[in-house]
């Protein structure tokens, strides 16, 4: 009786999915990353502040975005491969980016057929600085920026048009966050707060910017 | 042992949509309409694909309705022209009753009725801009499904997702004709180098109370942006 008065919503048996807008930009001396914050799992929004820029370790950082399951779990299994990695290496200088990027285009590309999850794997290193990696869909692909996620359709224009190199470390946060407002106004997937995670030669410092704290733009 | 065609296979797997349309030709596009004091400026790409094929690589979306009302076209090439055609018709009678510049919103009124009513069988994108007297430059918006709304800056086609976030930072109200005119070259050049179903040259046209201007900016001449 109870079953047919409050019968089982559709988002249960929905999958999870982060449909999302992820960003990563370099800058003179490191890098800045961004993400918004709403999980959904079909029309319903499942969490709506989940931080999807996770640490692989200290000085590098994966945006996580596609289906919330898969890309947590490649994020913890590569956080704990570049884990050993760094204690095994005989200097304890911290991993390369590339490496970290690597080990997550590895899983991506072996389970190619049953993981749908894009990563953007950005962090800074003493050898090459700050650098952003895309990893979609097993390929490797080092960049000045990349954006993914559903939301990133929205901004292609905006961040073709506005990026530029050798911005200051200012100057990238404020794309960052420009470019996930944008984003968020236009993709029903995408919302809530904006992230940012801006990492250099003295570590990673995460930042939450609230709903009202956003940039305004004209609103047609 | 048997397994039926249609039993527990995820729909995707059965005829994923695109292949239905992969002999029809469409127009696929990027178009896009501003208004500013004065008037209104209007642009569109201009490739019509018929599957991977580009079948016309200078197309010209953007149709006049009637002296100082044009419409930018996009989705099924047959259909936007059947209905522009249909909508001219209309419009010229109208006038020659009423023996007057029509409005903008009795064309966009026209298209509307047009593209709701047989809203099952259309598949028609289009942005209904223009001056007339009484209110100056407008632009109407009628996408896929038929509704209507007014909008200061409307953007539409498959290349326009692209450009969304471009055109919400870079629009500002009381932009000047030329300020329009290279806002809208910016945004079609963006939204042509990302899209596959757009490109070619871009077409502009600006309409205010003097008349027509048309432009067209060719490959070598489009706006650059440096991404590297």
């Amino acid at each position: 009786m109870s079953e047919e008065l409050f019968p089982e919503p559709e988002w249960l048996s929905e999958e999870v999915k982060t449909g999302t807008t992820i960003i990563a930009v370099t800058f003179d001396g490191g890098v800045v990353l961004g993400s918004d914050s709403r999980v959904s799992a079909g029309e319903s929004v499942v969490n709506r502040v989940m931080n999807k820029l996770s640490p692989l370790h200290d000085k590098i950082y994966c945006a996580l975005s596609g289906s919330a399951a898969d890309a947590q779990t490649i994020a913890e299994i590569v956080n704990y491969q570049l884990d050993v990695h760094s204690y095994l290496s005989p200097m304890s200088y911290d991993p390369l980016v590339c490496s970290a990027a690597t080990l997550v285009k590895n899983i991506s590309y072996k389970y190619k057929e049953e993981l749908s999850a894009h990563l953007i794997v950005a962090g800074w290193d003493r050898k090459k600085g700050g650098q952003v990696y895309a990893t979609l869909n097993g390929l490797l692909s080092r960049q000045p920026f990349a954006i993914g996620g559903s939301g990133s359709f929205y901004i292609n224009g905006f961040v073709d048009a506005e990026y530029r190199k050798n911005m200051t470390k200012r100057e990238s946060q404020e794309f960052v966050v420009n470019a996930l407002t944008l984003a968020m106004g236009r993709d029903g997937s995408s919302g809530g707060v904006a992230y940012v995670v801006t990492i250099d030669k003295d570590g990673a410092e995460e930042k939450c910017v609230l709903g009202n704290e956003l940039p305004k733009f004209f609103d047609e | 042992m048997f397994i039926s065609q249609n039993f527990e296979m995820d729909s995707f797997s059965q005829n994923p949509e695109f292949t239905i349309h992969s002999f029809f030709t469409f127009l696929d596009t990027t178009i896009m309409a501003v208004e500013f004091e004065g008037g209104v400026v209007i642009g569109a790409d201009s490739r019509t694909t018929t599957g991977a094929y580009i079948a016309n690589r200078v197309t010209d979306k953007l149709t006049p309705i009637h002296e100082r009302i044009f419409c930018c076209r996009s989705g099924s090439a047959a259909d936007t022209q059947a209905i522009a055609d249909a909508v001219t018709y209309q419009l010229g009678f109208h006038s020659i009753e009423l023996d007057e510049a029509p409005l903008v919103q009795t064309a966009a009124s026209l298209f509307r009725e047009m593209c709701y009513r047989y809203r099952e069988e259309l598949m028609a994108g289009i942005i209904v801009a223009g001056w007339d007297p009484r209110r100056g430059g407008q632009v109407y918006t009628v996408p896929v499904g038929g509704m209507m709304t007014r909008q200061p800056v409307s953007v539409g086609g498959s290349g326009s997702s692209y450009i969304y976030g471009y055109v919400d930072s870079n629009y500002r109200a009381g932009m000047s004709k030329e300020e329009c005119l290279k806002f809208t070259a910016e945004a079609l050049t963006l939204a042509m180098e990302r899209d596959g179903s757009s490109g070619g040259v871009v077409r502009l046209a600006v309409i205010s109370e003097q008349g027509v201007e048309r432009q067209v900016i060719l490959g070598n001449q489009l706006p650059k942006f440096s991404t590297v």
